[in-house]
């Protein structure tokens, strides 16, 4: 049976261009850029300094506190800077800049493309290599892994959810590596469960992805523990809370309210890779698979690319149209973040670097809102968009904060549907950074 | 190559192809079985009617938003259009050309644009301007032009009693539902809208035809009118059974006078009516009581304008209270 989560959401045409590009790995960048903050938490802190020799896997930076994420050189090569570089956030923040001189890898990384299916460390020793090896959500939110897998005291889990939804249009990097790295997949999975000491795991896939659905089928016919969800298209039911409620019914408690609270874990499907190739293989995150995609991009393609290689390397890759391109975006058209230059590299939570044709990426004329409540409709979360759009534009912050602003996901939808082209999240952003400082001011006193 | 500078906001970065202008359109569209119907039955009373109330609604709009705001006039966005037809709709077919202007200029320039044009009025516009003219020329917006059979004639029309108002004046002389209904139209003729009445709101079937439209094009939810024409039915129904010598049949109430028209069309206006399911479910039963009070036990033979525009003014405080369920909330 297909299942959806009950309230909200749209289905944006899927515009899935490169769904049938094989992975193709692109050559190691001349030059990686790679910034201190990929995650989120406190920036890591850097180990190297300017002129010391690197390897491939070397850690370049140490994660700073119990949120945050080590980070290791993508490349071998000399390191020449630590100088600030504009990155996705379009601010400037610390990075280390390595000029790349051949490519080889640290001692102990196991490089071949052979599956390992026996898992030999104990549950300890996973979440310790996750840690150490910079593991972090790789579908976007960038949450480092290793915090996940340890279960706070006194809550329990009793599954394991595998985020393999993609609900964003155009992207198709987590549908590949299914269709390519499926087995790896599925040991990845049982590395998790181990470590979690948790016994099912549900893999929950949009069924715009039939092949992959049937393909995982077969692989875990029998693998009890295992068992995959096909599920309706709507978005946005990769945001962890829909794909909880999709999958099992139950409701994640509003912030500070976490998966845990109602007993689940969710992994971004490339994650679990990831986690795979840092147990078994002893590699750390040092690339990942980025879409490249787009009306103005001539070939549509998914790459295997290593942190720190500029998007315009990408771009040139998938032969992007430049006089066609109008906006270029880290992500997907939802909740991706638009690019003021081509000089930011790809970190760890690049999924995808989407470009869209000049007459795409202007937005509608903005005309008065005609209460028709469509955003009340789509809003996954139960808010009432239009009102709190219009309370953080007038500045009513302490009635926003009882309307439950920081409640929102900022999924989207509410903007997405408006037929007046009202920038309803715009406002709504502004409103709930405003009441998260307060409440976080309330604190201190 | 990295000199060009590119288009940057924050998400999303894609939109519907929507509009406000796509949502007029389809109420327009939905709107044409019954102009069909209206044509049919009045002829050129109601081509006049219907042609002068849209072009002086869209011409107020534009000279009260270019000359008097001084803000870029919008009436692109077909809302004038709605709010013209809508009101000609809600008139009698022969009603003097000068009223009809009037009470497009008290809808468009009064309870429209002096609240600050599209999306802020309170009340329907249209409603407003009936009202009005109702209030004002009670006579001319109550001589209703007898159907089928002045289609040629604009002026000196034969004119004859609503089924509405044959029953609310028999049933007060003293006569009784079963002695009247010899005067009163058959169901058939109710339904498909061979009767006397504002020249728009006749025919049962054409407007039920444009409300699925409206369904499938997802304009407006089913909320209202079921909420409106349930609660209407189970009223009169039980009103019926108990005393069926003075009160009418739910059939004769629901397909006579501009229950429809007004449930369809006229409270399912987004711009007046609640945001939420639950609040539209509580709107349109308040609509339902409101309008067979005022029907069975007013003066007025007909309370569907009054019953929406008391509930217009509720609007603000059923969205207060009809809050959606948060995520993660327990119930």
């Amino acid at each position: 049976m297909i299942k959806t989560f009950p309230k909200g959401g749209v289905h944006p045409p899927d515009n899935k261009l490169s769904c049938d590009q094989k992975i193709v790995r692109l050559p190691v960048p001349e030059q990686a850029i790679v910034p201190l903050s990929q995650h989120i938490g406190a920036p890591a802190k850097a180990v190297v300094k300017p002129m010391d020799l690197v390897k491939v896997g070397d850690l370049l930076a140490q994660n700073n506190g119990f949120i945050s994420a080590n980070i290791h050189a993508p490349v071998s090569g000399k390191i020449m800077k630590i100088d600030d570089c504009i990155d996705v956030s379009g601010y400037k923040n610390k990075s280390i800049i390595i000029k790349t001189e051949g490519d080889s890898f640290a001692e102990g990384i196991d490089i071949s493309q052979d599956l390992n299916e026996e898992i030999r460390l104990t549950p300890q020793q996973i979440t310790e290599r996750v840690a150490s090896s910079g593991i972090v959500g790789l579908g976007g939110a960038t949450f480092p892994s290793h915090v996940k897998l340890s279960v706070p005291k006194g809550k329990t889990c009793d599954y394991l959810i595998i985020n393999a939804v993609e609900c964003e249009p155009y992207l198709t990097a987590d549908h590949r590596l299914m269709l390519e790295k499926g087995k790896e997949i599925l040991t990845g999975i049982r590395i998790i469960l181990k470590a979690l000491d948790v016994s099912s795991a549900i893999i929950g896939i949009e069924n715009n992805k039939k092949d992959a659905i049937t393909y995982l089928e077969t692989l875990t016919k029998n693998v009890p523990e295992i068992s995959v969800q096909a599920l309706k298209v709507q978005y946005p039911q990769g945001g962890e809370k829909q794909l909880i409620k999709a999958l099992l019914g139950r409701e994640v408690p509003a912030p500070p309210g976490l998966p845990i609270d109602v007993g689940c874990v969710v992994f971004n499907v490339g994650t679990v890779f990831a986690i795979y190739e840092a147990v078994q293989k002893n590699k750390p995150l040092i690339e990942r698979v980025v879409t490249v995609t787009g009306k103005a991009v001539k070939k549509p393609s998914n790459f295997l690319v290593r942190i720190g290689t500029s998007v315009q390397q990408l771009m040139q890759a998938a032969q992007a149209d430049m006089d066609q391109a109008g906006k270029i975006i880290s992500g997907g058209p939802m909740m991706g973040k638009a690019l003021n230059s081509l000089d930011i590299p790809v970190v760890k939570g690049t999924s995808g670097i989407l470009v869209l044709p000049w007459e795409d990426s202007k937005r509608a004329e903005v005309e008065n809102c005609i209460r028709c409540g469509r955003c009340v409709t789509v809003c996954p979360l139960g808010l009432e968009p239009y009102l709190l759009s219009k309370l953080s534009q007038k500045a009513f912050f302490e009635r926003a904060e009882d309307e439950d602003i920081i409640n929102c996901i900022e999924c989207g939808c509410c903007s997405y549907t408006c037929p007046s082209g009202r920038p309803l999240l715009d406002f709504i952003r502004h409103g709930k950074t405003t009441v998260m400082n307060m409440i976080k001011q309330r604190g201190k006193k | 190559m990295s000199q060009k500078l590119f288009h940057v906001s924050l998400s999303p970065h894609i939109q519907t192809r929507d509009s406000i202008q796509r949502i007029m359109l389809d109420v327009i569209i939905a709107l044409l079985p019954a102009l069909a119907v209206a044509l049919y039955v009045f002829g050129l009373g109601a081509l006049q009617t219907i042609l002068l109330a849209v072009c002086s609604a869209v011409f107020f709009e534009y000279i009260l938003q270019k000359f008097v705001l001084r803000v870029k006039p919008t009436v692109s966005d077909l809302s004038a259009v709605v709010t013209g037809l809508l009101l000609a709709y809600n008139l009698p077919s022969n009603l003097p050309w000068w009223m009809v202007i009037v009470g497009t200029f008290v809808a468009i320039g009064i309870a429209k644009m002096s609240f600050g044009g599209i999306g802020n009025n309170p009340f329907n516009p249209a409603l407003v301007g009936r009202v009005f003219l109702l209030l004002s020329f009670p006579v001319a917006m109550t001589t209703w032009p007898k159907p089928l059979v002045n289609r040629t004639a604009l002026t000196d029309v034969v004119t004859s009693a609503t089924p509405l108002s044959v029953l609310k004046e028999g049933v007060n002389g003293g006569q009784t539902v079963s002695t009247l209904s010899a005067q009163l139209p058959s169901f058939w003729d109710l339904f498909i809208g061979t009767i006397g009445g504002s020249l728009g709101e006749v025919s049962a079937l054409a407007l039920l035809i444009g409300f699925i439209y409206l369904l499938w094009r997802k304009v407006i939810s089913w909320h209202i009118p079921a909420a409106i024409i349930v609660t209407i039915t189970i009223f009169t129904g039980t009103l019926y059974l108990l005393n069926p010598a003075v009160n009418a049949h739910p059939v004769f109430h629901l397909f006579t006078g501009g229950i429809m028209l007004g449930a369809i069309y006229m409270a399912t206006d987004m711009v007046t009516s609640p945001m939420t399911y639950k609040g539209m479910l509580i709107f349109g039963v308040c609509i339902g009581l409101l309008t067979v009070i005022i029907r069975v036990f007013g003066a007025y033979p007909e309370g569907m304008s009054f019953a929406i525009l008391m509930m217009n003014a509720f609007v603000p405080l059923i969205n207060k209270f009809c809050k959606p369920k948060r995520f993660g909330e327990k119930i």
